[in-house]
């Protein structure tokens, strides 16, 4: 039994006199401990939804969540809002891409991290300060004992990031979820957050599930990438196989697609043609057809199966060749 | 002067006043936005800068077009300084250089229909000659971006984000311009779509002999497009090269750490790169470091002469300037570097 395991996940939200939007589509995967997953694609593909419905965090009105998301053995799509409320505080942590509205604008950082501790390690309030110091210096916050009495707005963009993952990090989670926590952030910055997050991992065998746009970062820092294609997974690999030989078209045109700083330069990028929407429903072939080069005659018609294909899951009527020196080294 | 330069920007500095008091009549201080930066865009090149956010690209970009009035400094537009222009002769020498922005959706009026966006700008340059000839000149911009011709009575919410970034080069074109400032021309788009705007502008630019100055934060999309690059930090250039050869021979530690911390989707390759990773926050540049203004964060700083003073943006080798006190040194691996500790930002 894996840490996490996500199974036939879906997310569909109603709104009246509209069509309902299927965010979420069937989404299935696993979580070890100590394992980077991460979930890839572009905007609108479902990503943070995801991560909504494993933490519980959806609205309770104009949504259907369905599946399984089972964290060691306990569903957490039925458990009660205080058994879930205590387990997002001790057991599942959580990164956005904005830290400033998942702050509170009025309240210390350290009296927010200290309010944490109480709650779920239930340490006196000294100790509380304490520790909360101690977490501003584990995430590289300079000067940590004055940090702690000043308010959000008065740190950087990246001290605020530091911050909130401090305060995830504040109960020892055992999964961590991070959507697009470096988005905002510069690419200097961007570095320096994800090392943090690489050591922790490292350091305390933390799970983590890493969601991002950025194939750069994905690289360098999954064990293992989902890309989502409008809210369904349609390629799972060990990322050396994902980056040395994609298999599903869309995975490929998004590598062919990207300007990489050490490519040689006068090279063509190779664009995805169209837009997301462009697709059609999942129910009536494959989402990705209108745009895809691959495109055959079932992909109209036929819903493609996420199928084992040589050590990945594929979801393609008719992938992209594996290049016969690439796959080579990667075995 | 040569011929074949088509912008020459000269010290050019632009401080915004920070205002306080009821009637906001106090300056307190000012923010060193742009901070004397020189460059020179030749024709028919592609001209990028790069840096992170609030390092003044924008600002640089808009004080090209004089859309923000420089507090010093001068801009020469083919042959003619822009910075003394005033009425018609600003208005025509506007039309030559025109903007391209980053949110396509906000700088595109909602209630005006793609038509309408496009012969505006044309009317107002007086390039509207006749019904017939405005509407082939609508087919003509819209073929050149690819659109088709049905989107003329469509409005901005109708279309995609790579589309409405394809209408506001439109705009841009419709006056036919020689330079084109493209502010974060691509960074609001899908990844799967920015190649398309990225191909599109190459190729306008080889039909039309456009000159770019791309404004962006994303080096690798920058070093796609660009002939040469300046790289700034805290309102000046600290470097300027080539394409290739700034990113094959980057030589102030800055742009080495940039290069550096940029994720390439090769796991090969982040394997094994070694990272120069920087500590602290970018300083604000309402209150600059003294001397170079990498000081701070500098993990090749010398003592005294860094901290005190401004190292010039100097000629290292043809076409390659660099604004360091020991670019050779860290070159030639004579000077090391070390740790640094964070500094508390001061905002
Ligand atoms: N509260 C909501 N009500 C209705 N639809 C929603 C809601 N939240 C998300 N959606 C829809 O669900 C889909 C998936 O959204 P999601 O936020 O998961 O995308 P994402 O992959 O995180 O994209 P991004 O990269 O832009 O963050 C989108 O079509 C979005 O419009
Ligand atoms: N109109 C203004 N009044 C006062 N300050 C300004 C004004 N415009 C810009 N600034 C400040 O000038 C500095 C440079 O801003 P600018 O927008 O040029 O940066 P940038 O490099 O384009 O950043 P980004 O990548 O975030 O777009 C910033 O500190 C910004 O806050
Ligand atoms: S001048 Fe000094 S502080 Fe500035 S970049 Fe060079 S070595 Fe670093
Ligand atoms: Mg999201
Ligand atoms: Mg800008």
């Amino acid at each position: 039994m894996a840490l996490l395991e996500v199974r036939d996940l879906s997310v569909v939200f109603r709104r009246k006199g509209e069509e309902p939007t299927i965010a979420v589509d069937g989404i299935s995967f696993d979580v070890e401990p100590g394992q980077t997953v991460g979930l890839v694609g572009e905007s609108g593909c479902g990503k943070s939804v995801t991560s909504l419905a494993i933490m519980g965090l959806l609205p309770s009105r104009g949504v259907d969540v369905s599946g399984s998301v089972s964290f060691e053995g306990t569903e957490l799509l039925h458990l009660s809002q205080r058994r879930l409320d205590e387990r997002r505080g001790r057991d599942l942590g959580m990164v956005f891409q904005d830290p400033l509205s998942s702050l509170n604008p009025v309240v210390p950082i350290g009296v927010q991290i200290a309010e944490v501790l109480q709650r779920h390690r239930e340490l006196s309030r000294k100790q509380a300060r304490s520790e909360a110091a101690e977490l501003l210096n584990r995430v590289g916050i300079p000067d940590p004992a004055r940090r702690l009495d000043e308010y959000p707005h008065q740190l950087s963009g990246g001290m605020r990031q530091r911050a909130l993952i401090a305060i995830a990090l504040a109960c020892r989670p055992r999964l961590l979820i991070a959507d697009e926590p470096t988005t905002a952030l510069d690419v200097t910055i961007q570095a320096q957050i994800l090392n943090l997050l690489t050591e922790l991992v490292a350091d305390t065998d933390t799970a983590l599930i890493m969601i991002t746009h950025d194939l750069g970062v994905v690289a360098g820092l999954c064990d293992e990438v989902n890309v989502m294609y409008g809210g369904r997974i349609v390629e799972r690999a060990e990322r050396h196989a994902l980056f040395t030989a994609p298999r599903h078209p869309y995975t490929n045109g998004l590598l062919e697609s990207i300007p990489r700083l050490d490519a040689p330069r006068g090279e063509r990028l190779v664009p995805i043609r169209g837009s997301v929407v462009d697709n059609i429903p999942w129910a009536d072939g494959c989402a990705f057809a209108p745009r895809c080069p691959n495109a055959i005659e079932p992909c109209w018609s036929v819903t493609p199966a996420l199928v084992a294909d040589d050590g990945r899951m594929l979801r393609c009527h008719n992938p992209v060749e594996v290049p016969v020196t690439a796959g080579e080294g990667v075995r | 002067m040569t011929d074949d330069v088509l912008v020459t920007v000269d010290d050019i500095k632009v401080h915004f006043p920070i205002k306080r008091g009821v009637l906001l009549d106090r300056t307190v201080g000012h923010v060193y936005a742009v901070d004397g930066v020189s460059l020179q865009v030749r024709r028919g090149e592609t001209y990028g800068l790069v840096g992170e956010s609030g390092c003044g690209k924008t600002t640089l970009g808009r004080a090209l077009l004089r859309l923000v009035e420089p507090t010093g400094g001068s801009v020469v537009f083919d042959g003619t300084d822009v910075s003394t222009l005033k009425g018609e002769d600003l208005r025509r020498m506007r039309r030559r250089m025109q903007m391209v922005f980053q949110d396509p959706m906000s700088s595109l009026d909602p209630r005006q229909s793609v038509e309408s966006l496009l012969v505006e700008g044309m009317r107002a340059h007086g390039l509207d000659k006749g019904k017939q000839a405005t509407h082939q000149r609508l087919k003509e911009l819209l073929a050149a971006v690819g659109l088709p011709e049905s989107a003329l009575r469509k409005y901005p919410h109708e279309f995609s984000g790579g589309q409405r970034q394809r209408i506001g080069i439109a705009r841009a074109l419709a006056v036919e311009p020689d330079l084109i400032v493209a502010d974060e021309p691509v960074s609001a788009l899908d990844v799967s779509v920015q190649a398309q705007v990225l191909n599109l502008l190459e190729e306008l630019q080889d039909e039309f002999g456009l000159t770019y100055l791309v404004v962006a934060h994303d080096l690798a999309v920058v070093r796609h497009i660009s002939d040469r690059i300046g790289v700034m930090y805290l309102g000046s250039l600290v470097e300027e090269a080539g394409s290739d050869e700034l990113y094959e021979r980057p030589m102030h530690p800055y742009t080495k750490a940039l290069l550096s911390a940029i994720p390439v989707p090769d796991p090969e390759v982040e394997d094994t790169r070694e990272q120069i990773l920087l500590t602290g926050d970018l300083p604000s540049p309402a209150n600059p470091p003294s001397g170079c203004r990498f000081h701070t964060r500098c993990p090749w700083r010398q003592p005294a002469r860094c901290d005190t003073e401004r190292p010039p943006l100097r000629e290292v080798g043809s076409g390659h300037r660099v604004a360091c006190h020991y670019a050779e040194e860290i070159l030639a691996g004579t000077i090391t570097p070390h740790e640094v500790e964070p500094e508390l930002a001061q905002s």
